[in-house]
């Protein structure tokens, strides 16, 4: 047990993208500062950084988060996967490829959330409808209003299999 | 700003050994609305945050007739549990009309639970009044603008609004919780473990310095009782209610047998309508019932301006819960 007098901090070793990487973090940098001003990842997003509008949506353990309200100490020994992670040698994601064939996104800011979001519905088999979609894209929000095309692009993507390559 | 320290705990005693013994101390379980008060609000003070994720505390478990959810299990987690969807379905709609897919993927049950109030004063520390913030300074809502905020059990001291969709459940279907500190453990009733604010609304439940919830335990509903939540809010998703009801119902040959009826979005603690129940027990399901029951549910309210039109919202929403529960035709 550590001293509970000492201000603390601590060695993280956290997966990311699946390369091994490992920080020593105090008790108040969150991951998504983590990712952004320490390790150059910049494609997630800062929007409210206060759990409201999901520009900093990112995977960890596999499942949709908002790194603004993760602490990168809690991330030790656990798997993280942002936007940078999701095209595969080169190879756009399926729902990134639909996102540009539907025209999903107007200044861009939103969407590495809207994606990683995306990604993890058709994972948890949330694209049944449109409404089902609406409902469980619901955590992220788009100033553009781009919401048809991010909807079409998902339903496209869901018809085609969702993940498959 | 001030140095948040972090340490995480390996098991409960520990945990709340940490916690006790520094005031300064404060638990950090899902992280979602603790870390805003304390990082990015500042209304907090916490100077280390002692992570509780890993404990053993999550997943649920069928005792006799009572599920015990572990406090650490996710809200998404608790939703897509089966005998969740089976036996509580109340729950399990409260539970997916709250928060974001995102959000339900890290906030723990237990949190849910201890989980401050939106108040937009008490969140502002550049917001002098707020006698939940600081005791005795006044309150900034109850004479400034104000909508997302309690009639019930409100009072000129305070009006801020317990926000969660999933204690109004769990308060109409008597959860109890367990509790765990440096005293021990115990038990208590979820209908008696948050406070009025009366004059100290800094108060707000009857956890003592250090004291865990480790598990809740959730009686199931009989299989002839029908459940469900309603939830009226500003956006379809993804905000918070001005008005929520949970009912659980059995009706025999259209007489209602057993009534269960709690609300959310009008109370400063989550809301159990008892006067309700006592009018819907033994009477005809009907709506002129479910009115009834409704006017007997809003009474000695506490308004201001900006709240009330909670009042007759909050009746309206009684009665097509209660309808759609009963499966009556409105």
């Amino acid at each position: 047990m550590k001293t509970p007098d000492s201000l603390d901090s601590t060695t993280a070793t956290t997966q990311i993208n699946g390369h091994e990487r490992r920080v020593t973090v105090d008790g108040q940098i969150t991951l998504l500062d983590l990712l952004r001003d320490r390790l150059g990842l910049v494609g997630t997003k800062k929007g409210c950084d206060q759990g409201a509008c999901g520009a900093c949506t990112v995977l960890l353990d596999g499942r949709r988060v908002l790194s603004c309200l993760v602490l990168a100490a809690q991330c030790d020994g656990r798997e993280v996967t942002t936007i940078e992670g999701l095209a595969a040698d080169g190879t756009l994601h399926p729902l990134q490829e639909a996102f540009v064939r539907h025209d999903a996104f107007q200044c861009g800011f939103c969407t590495s959330g809207q994606l990683m979001s995306a990604v993890a519905l058709l994972d948890e088999n949330r694209a049944g409808s449109d409404a089902e979609i609406r409902e469980f894209m619901s955590g992220n929000l788009c100033r553009c209003g781009a919401y048809p095309n991010i909807v079409s692009a998902i339903r496209e993507t869901a018809q085609q299999g969702g993940e498959e390559r | 700003m001030t140095t948040v320290g972090y340490v995480r705990a390996h098991d409960v005693d520990e945990a709340i050994a940490l916690v006790t013994a520094d005031p300064a101390a404060a638990y950090l379980a899902g992280g979602t609305t603790q870390l805003d008060l304390v990082l990015k609000d500042g209304v907090v003070e916490a100077r280390r945050l002692v992570d509780i994720g890993r404990l053993p505390l999550s997943g649920t478990e069928l005792v006799g007739d009572t599920l015990r959810i572990g406090a650490l299990t996710s809200m998404a987690d608790l939703a897509e549990d089966p005998v969740v969807a089976q036996r509580l379905p109340v729950v399990r709609e409260a539970l997916l009309q709250g928060a974001s897919p995102q959000l339900r993927n890290m906030a723990t049950i237990g949190g849910n639970l201890l989980q401050r109030t939106r108040c937009r004063y008490f969140r502002d520390r550049s917001v002098s009044t707020c006698n939940k913030r600081t005791p005795g300074s006044g309150c900034g809502a109850v004479h400034g603008p104000a909508r997302m905020h309690a009639i019930l059990g409100a009072t000129e001291h305070c009006i801020a609004l317990h926000a969660s969709d999933l204690c109004v459940a769990l308060v109409a279907l008597d959860a109890i919780l367990h509790l765990q500190g440096p005293g021990g453990q115990r038990t208590v009733p979820l209908t008696e473990f948050y406070l009025l604010p009366g004059d100290r609304p800094d108060i707000e439940n009857v956890l003592e310095d250090g004291e865990l919830i480790t598990h809740v335990d959730v009686p199931l509903l009989p299989n002839d009782t029908r459940s469900g939540y309603l939830k009226v809010r500003d956006r379809a998703s993804y905000e918070f209610a001005l008005v929520s009801a949970a009912a659980a119902l059995s009706v025999d040959n259209g007489v209602i047998t057993s009534a269960r009826l709690a609300l959310g979005g009008v109370g400063t603690i989550p809301w159990r309508a008892r006067e309700s129940e006592d009018v819907l027990r033994a009477a005809p399901a009907t709506v002129a019932t479910f009115r009834t029951a409704a006017e007997s549910a809003i009474h000695d309210v506490f308004t201001v301006p900006g709240t009330e039109f909670k009042v007759e919202l909050a009746r309206r929403t009684i009665v097509a819960i209660l309808t759609s529960t009963a499966g009556v035709q409105s």
